[in-house]
């Protein structure tokens, strides 16, 4: 984790959005700053703090900063533990917001409202944009703006819509307007605290007026807040925020005034851990109430969702729809892509004739066609397949399914050692471990969240599919299994299944070793469904698909090239002894080193260098194999890498080196196999030490060796080849 | 003393007022900052086999709570 205080600060004026979770922070961001964060509809989407600039008028630009989502300033997860060490860092530092967003879900009034309440504690102006009103409108009665403004005590309340592009242009305008205006901050809590509640708090009040400066409303919300949980008071003992640094004295004296406080409060019959919230929406209620909110209680209508979801977590169904999806998905991702694959394949082909028509023979030629097109062609063949994969997952996430598969999983997860919050990382990881590590930030409990990062990478991610896909199309028939099911697509489904069942029982396991700490709780919303938005699922199926290139062209690339040297020198003329000089390349020295190795596993000194390789990322496995064939065809065409798996023969024994088997034993190799050294270096951050990254390496590899060893010498006790 | 009803009890639909909470347990906090105080009419939603999780709906929102969480919450029918 990179703490607040090590992140660069904008310098110049600055704004904040702030809301609770799934109240559509980021997808305002997104229209303020015209970038393109990943939204969803899946609460704790964004899991750290992000900075843009948005243009609001002629005369005024400002940087908006966007901050995970929370209930409450009180932390209970990592990612609202950003949200409150940033707060920390306004009191305690010289630099702070001109104006906070506080971005409300206006379907939701109270609970959203909660954070503003507290926000308007800041001594910064507040402007409440009172999202997500389409949804309201549909339903008839929305709150006056300006009565909920006066009732409030905010700078301004304002409707719109994120997701219709409603009211974005005249929320610009009203910050323009604030960000000029003096602040004019009430001195007060907007609420009473009564005789017994005023005594008990009034020196911890005083304390962090004198201590810190706050002023006298912040240091009574500050007081209420400290004694409802340990988390505030941890806030400060161990902040990682630059300003906030408690000497002996004052810890001992801030631990003291808290403990007392407490007690004093439960002698007297109040509960400390509630008594801030009380009060809170006691007031809130009689704000709304001023707004003319009408107090009716909508509790025994059922919405739309709720119906969906009659058939949708049944207990039975639920689950077999799920596994049905997942299906489906994994079948499609091959029954869909085969066409564009292969426009691809047949548009890299003509592009290699071109250059052998056009340049003339040598080095030059040589490494255009071998190592540039044959390697990253061969990667460049599986975008198609990316693309739905992300597709699905896209739709999934921003229907508001996920935290339905969060809902119905939660127990299945809990008997593992992990919780129903698990889910969606996991799920992610069939994207991309990285994004996924990032999204264990919502599970609150550690020992579950490390479990989680530890056993994610065993999801197939999107780097895998290359590999299982020239695998599974070379050597695993078209044919129907069943009669219902095609050959290859139920091998994919197979492969990504091993990955997760071993994940979960691999996290059972840890968990047995890993220290509890705390408790553990599911307390999640569930978000209303939603028909996902055209344009962010587009948005997000270009964003992996542009990683994907991206990738592909630089690491893939570089990678490609020093390969081809390697492979292709030093030059040795074909004689008769030496019918196949690649073998004598310094890339042929290294692969036949290691071949002992990996010879009980049946791979070939040809994969052997992929293993290496693909260390860099997975699937430079494929544009390995495909810059070693086409060295060795010696650059008159560009290779058909399928075709040259399938007919490579032991020069020795004149038997096919690679067989259904192999190809089998290697992708269980990829579903275990520790390769992705992003992925670990990202483990290194959110968990602080390399004692975790280099545990999962160890584990890893081995299970892959040991699982890969028992299926090429199984297989062949049984007969297969 | 009456016997004490915890949202656990709740049948499929049923609509009852939150009274307080049986122990303290640090969930509690996150719960009432969701406005799950005393006074606040829930809903049950759904009931899910085997102790599982349960959703309920309180102000304007649906929630899943574990099975001990629910436990915890006091209601009056």
């Amino acid at each position: 984790m990179t703490p607040v205080s090590a992140m660069k600060k904008q310098t110049g004026e600055w704004v904040a959005l702030m809301g609770n979770p799934n109240s559509g922070k980021t997808a305002l961001f997104n229209l303020l700053t015209g970038l393109n964060q990943k939204v969803s509809n899946y609460p704790g989407i964004t899991v750290e703090r992000k900075m843009g600039r948005a243009v609001l008028n002629d005369q005024c630009q400002v940087q908006v900063l966007d901050l995970p989502g929370t209930y409450s300033l009180t932390p209970e997860s990592f990612d609202e533990r950003i949200v409150s060490e940033e707060i920390l860092s306004w009191l305690h530092g010289p630099d702070r917001p001109r104006v906070l967003i506080s971005v409300v879900d206006a379907s939701n009034l109270e609970r959203n409202l909660y954070l503003t309440s507290q926000l308007l504690d800041l001594n910064i102006p507040v402007i409440v944009a009172l999202n997500m009103m389409d949804l309201v409108k549909q339903n008839g009665n929305p709150v006056a703006p300006k009565k909920l403004c006066e009732a409030l005590g905010t700078a301004e309340v304002l409707h719109m819509s994120a997701r219709k592009n409603w009211g974005v242009e005249e929320l610009k305008e009203v910050i323009a307007q604030v960000i000029n205006e003096p602040v004019h901050g009430k001195p007060d809590l907007p609420f009473a605290l009564t005789g017994p509640v005023r005594s008990n708090l009034v020196h911890l009040t005083e304390f962090f007026k004198k201590e810190f400066g706050y002023s006298p409303r912040f240091s009574w919300a500050q007081a209420l807040r400290i004694i409802t949980r340990d988390s505030v008071l941890d806030g400060y003992l161990h902040s990682q925020v630059s300003g906030v640094n408690l000497d002996d004295k004052q810890v001992k004296e801030l631990q003291e005034l808290r403990d007392t406080s407490i007690s004093k409060l439960k002698s007297q019959g109040i509960q400390p851990q509630t008594l801030e919230a009380t009060l809170r929406y006691r007031w809130l209620d009689s704000v709304l109430k001023k707004a003319g909110k009408p107090k009716v209680e909508i509790l025994d209508r059922s919405t739309t969702s709720e119906k969906a979801d009659k058939i949708l977590t049944h207990p039975f169904l639920g689950p077999v729809i799920f596994i049905g999806l997942l299906t489906f998905m994994f079948q499609s991702i091959f029954a869909w892509a085969t066409v564009p694959m292969d426009w691809i394949t047949r548009g890299f082909a003509i592009f290699g004739e071109w250059i052998l028509d056009t340049l003339p023979a040598g080095i030059l030629r040589d490494l255009l066609v071998e190592g540039i097109i044959g390697g990253v062609g061969a990667i460049l063949i599986f975008l198609p397949q990316i693309m739905i994969l992300v597709l699905f997952m896209t739709l999934l996430e921003d229907s508001g399914y996920m935290a339905r598969v969060a809902f119905m999983l939660d127990r299945l997860m809990t008997k593992v050692g992990l919780h129903g919050r698990s889910v969606f990382p996991m799920m992610t990881g069939y994207a991309c471990a990285i994004p996924g590590i990032m999204a264990t930030r919502t599970i609150e409990n550690w020992k579950e969240r490390l479990v989680t990062i530890l056993v994610l990478p065993l999801m197939s991610c999107s780097a895998r599919l290359p590999v299982y896909a020239l695998m599974i199309g070379a050597f695993i028939p078209h044919k129907k299994v069943l009669g219902l099911f095609d050959a290859q697509g139920l091998t994919l489904v197979i492969m990504y299944l091993m990955g997760t069942v071993t994940a979960l029982v691999l996290a059972k396991i840890f968990s047995f070793f890993i220290h509890q700490k705390g408790q553990s709780s599911f307390i999640m919303e569930m978000p209303p469904y939603r028909l996902p938005l055209a344009r962010s699922v587009i948005r997000q199926v270009i964003l992996r698909s542009k990683l994907f290139v991206i990738n592909a062209g630089k690491i893939i690339m570089a990678i490609s090239i020093v390969l081809w040297f390697l492979v292709s020198f030093p030059k040795l003329e074909k004689t008769n002894e030496n019918r196949n000089p690649i073998h004598h390349s310094y890339a042929g020295k290294i692969g036949h080193a290691i071949e002992p190795f990996i010879k009980p596993l049946g791979f070939d000194w040809k994969i052997g260098i992929g293993l290496i390789t693909s260390f860099a990322a997975r699937e430079v496995m494929v544009s390995t194999l495909a810059t070693i064939y086409n060295v060795e065809a010696g650059g008159k065409d560009v290779v058909l890498l399928t075709e040259a798996l399938q007919e490579d023969k032991d020069p020795q024994t004149g038997e096919l080196l690679y067989s259904p088997l192999v190809a089998l034993s290697l992708m269980v190799f990829f579903v275990y196999a520790a390769q992705c050294m992003a992925t670990f270096a990202i483990v290194r951050n959110e968990t602080n030490t390399w004692k975790w990254p280099f545990f999962m390496i160890f584990y890893m590899t081995a299970l892959a060796y040991l699982a890969s060893l028992c299926v090429y010498q199984g297989g062949q006790l049984l007969g297969f080849s | 003393m009456s016997e004490q009803v915890t949202i656990a009890s709740l049948e499929t639909g049923e609509i009852a007022t939150i009274e307080g909470y049986l122990n303290e347990q640090i969930s509690q906090s996150r719960l009432v900052e969701m406005g799950l105080l005393p006074g606040t009419p829930v809903r049950m939603i759904k009931k899910t086999p085997m102790n599982g999780p349960v959703e309920i709906k309180v102000r304007d929102f649906y929630l899943s709570l574990r099975m001990r969480d629910a436990l915890n919450i006091l209601v009056k029918k």
